[in-house]
């Protein structure tokens, strides 16, 4: 079996220096371009709170204007607003994604992280490096579209043209996580980057080790005839149904189980006492196939037999 | 549920404790998670605290063992991969590994360690590793500044288009009109609003610069020779009043910071388009990345020249009003940037 053939498509695989190979899930790009709306709505809402607050401070400061301060503390005003604006268009993602998380909050919401292709350290030169091309990615974009719906609604058909032909040369940056495999952004290119999803996952009890479970009733002495038809993703498949504990559909697969081994199916409470003990006793028999190397995949899989 | 207490109790407690009491499991795959998940959740508690920013907390053993515990994670995944099919767990020790990992291997020091190292060296480093392109952003910006010379010089109609439409400043205004915007600026007001607006607009297309490179840096190599176009054709406007000297001095006050610090933005620009144009014996992906890596400690730096040089032309310019005078300034930040590129740290 090659090493690639079990990683979905969105999957890369890189190689730790301890030898331990980590699994990553690439960020889906609705999920980056929801980070991105997130992102950018609180950049939106301080430059609101910014202008309302500035406004109001200059209105203020409207019945001074007599005295000279006024017009020093205006200039102040306009330095403060100019750092703003250059500190959210630059700054933003930046700062955030120098901390240890690696995401902006946007990213932090729907659960997605930087990391470096190659496996190795997130400097912060990748970060600088991912960040300077944003503006060409995200801002300028969106001001030459918005110029060029202007200028075709207002202007005559020529300079249109010229502004949707800059609109389209810069849209050429924005989509380019659309055209290709690992979904990088100009800027993740430059800096060596991807966007993964942010690993979390809690350890759940296991079903083969609840209380109660290691009592199987003696007359669920399941034989090799009857554990050989499943292989691995039967079995992850049933662990699902157990854990999701739904009646019904545990009902269903007792009943799927029950008649390809030939068993009466079980009624009522038995269900999932059957299910469990089916279960420990396949997850019994494909772990020790595994320890002596041999890997049963699903039930078509002939090698376990 | 009547030992609530004790139940709520547990759940406080540190480490294994916490795990509720297990009857031996049948599975050996599920004796060996009984055997380590107490490491297990004792490293998650502090990967967790690590990602909310809340080192302070944790005890020093704690950051001690957190290597060790992370490399007996790594061993109980590939055990666990190989023998275990309990699919929650190994969800579990998969997503535990990871972020452990982007712990273990995350940034090794914080911004504050980073920056210092970018002044002592690290920034001068950036600069000298590619001067071959600020060699070919200079000869660039010479051609655009000799080509927007001769260009005017050949046709004066040609000045609105290279250095823009301005009321002050056209082939059609007198010496002493020319005169009057190089000196007489000191009693402006509202410099400091003046410097932070420069900083803003001159930054910006610096980075701008920078980041068309990605387009195999043509869009750099035209803002590069539309810039130097537009300074030659001022220059060549001022010599006809005889004013060269003058405007140069003008110019040099912040131009020494101003225009090095675009030359370096447009030779970083350059050195990425070169890497994805040209990227010799390496995959395009590898040589852009580190092309990416190898500038953006430069183009940090632009910024803040940048920003030394919207002070120098917002207050210094302004309140300086004598040409040896500004020239004196011009040649000692040339100097000082000079120095510290290409002499600060070079023996090392």
């Amino acid at each position: 079996m090659s090493p690639e053939s079990h990683l979905r498509p969105d999957q890369r695989e890189i190689v730790t220096p301890e030898g331990l190979t980590l699994r990553f899930t690439l960020a889906g790009r609705s999920a980056r371009l929801g980070a991105l709306a997130v992102d950018l709505a609180c950049i939106g809402a301080i430059l609101l709170g910014a202008i309302l607050a500035l406004v109001y401070t200059q209105s203020g400061l409207g019945q001074w204007t007599k005295r000279p301060d006024a017009r020093h503390a205006a200039q102040f005003l306009f330095i403060l607003w100019t750092a703003l604006m250059f500190l959210l268009r630059n700054g933003w993602f930046l700062i955030f994604e120098l901390g240890p998380r690696g995401a902006t909050p946007g990213k932090r919401m729907l659960g997605l992280r930087i990391a470096a292709r190659d496996g190795a350290r997130l400097t912060t030169e990748m970060v600088l490096a991912r960040n300077l091309l944003r503006d060409i990615e995200i801002f300028l974009p969106m001001v030459a579209v918005f110029s060029a719906l202007g200028s075709s609604m207002a202007g005559g058909p020529s300079a249109g043209m010229v502004n949707w032909a800059a609109a389209g040369w810069f849209l050429l940056f924005a989509l380019f996580p659309l055209f290709n495999r690992d979904r990088l952004r100009a800027g993740d290119m430059i800096a060596g980057t991807w966007v993964v999803e942010a690993p979390r996952a809690r350890l759940e009890q296991a079903l083969s080790a609840k209380p109660g479970a290691h009592e199987a009733p003696p007359d669920y002495a399941f034989g090799p005839a009857e554990l050989a038809v499943y292989g691995e993703y039967e079995l992850q498949t049933l662990e699902r149904v157990l854990r999701e504990g739904h009646h019904d559909a545990m009902e269903a697969v007792a009943h799927a189980i029950c008649a390809k081994i030939g068993w009466n199916a079980p009624q009522g409470d038995e269900v999932r006492r059957f299910l469990d003990a089916y279960y420990t006793a396949l997850r019994a028999r494909l772990e020790q196939g595994l320890r002596f190397g041999r890997r049963k995949m699903d039930k078509f899989d002939g090698a376990g037999r | 549920m009547r030992n609530w207490p004790e139940l709520i109790r547990a759940r406080f407690r540190a480490g294994p404790a916490q795990a509720q009491p297990a009857p031996p499991a049948t599975l050996r795959s599920d004796r060996f998670r009984q055997a380590r998940e107490g490491d297990w959740r004792r490293l998650e508690a502090i990967v967790t605290a690590v990602e909310q920013g809340r080192l302070r907390r944790l005890s020093d053993a704690d950051l001690l063992d957190l290597p060790v515990l992370y490399r007996q994670l790594a061993s109980s995944l590939a055990v666990a991969r190989e023998t275990s099919l309990d699919a929650a767990a190994l969800a579990y020790l998969e997503a535990l590994a990871q972020r452990a990992w982007f712990i273990t291997y995350g940034p090794r020091e914080n911004f504050r360690g980073w920056f210092m190292g970018f002044i002592l060296g690290g920034w001068s480093r950036a600069v000298r590793a590619i001067r071959f392109d600020i060699l070919i952003a200079l000869a660039l910006m010479v051609a655009g500044v000799a080509a927007g010379w001769m260009m005017v010089a050949h046709d004066p109609s040609l000045y609105g288009m290279l250095a823009g439409q301005d009321p002050e400043r056209n082939p059609g205004a007198s010496a002493k009109q020319l005169r009057e915007t190089l000196f007489g600026g000191q009693d402006q007001d509202a410099l400091a609003a003046f410097a932070a607006y420069l900083f803003g607009h001159n930054a910006q297309i610096a980075i701008l610069c920078f980041a068309l490179g990605f387009a195999i840096g043509l869009p750099s190599v035209l803002l590069l020779l539309q810039n130097s176009g537009m300074l030659g054709a001022m220059l060549w406007l001022f010599h006809g009043k005889g004013l060269l000297f003058d405007f140069s001095a003008w110019i040099a006050i912040h131009g020494t910071t101003e225009l090095f610090a675009i030359l370096l933005a447009g030779a970083s620009g350059i050195h990425i388009g070169r890497a994805i144009a040209f990227p010799g014996e390496f995959s395009v992906m590898a040589s852009t990345a580190a092309a990416g890596r190898r500038t953006a400690p430069v183009m940090l730096g632009v910024v803040l020249m940048l920003l030394v040089a919207g002070m120098l032309e917002g207050f210094a310019r302004q309140l300086i009003d004598s040409t040896p005078q500004r020239l004196l300034v011009g040649g000692f930040m040339l100097t000082f940037w000079l120095v510290y590129f290409f002499v600060f740290g070079a023996r090392k």
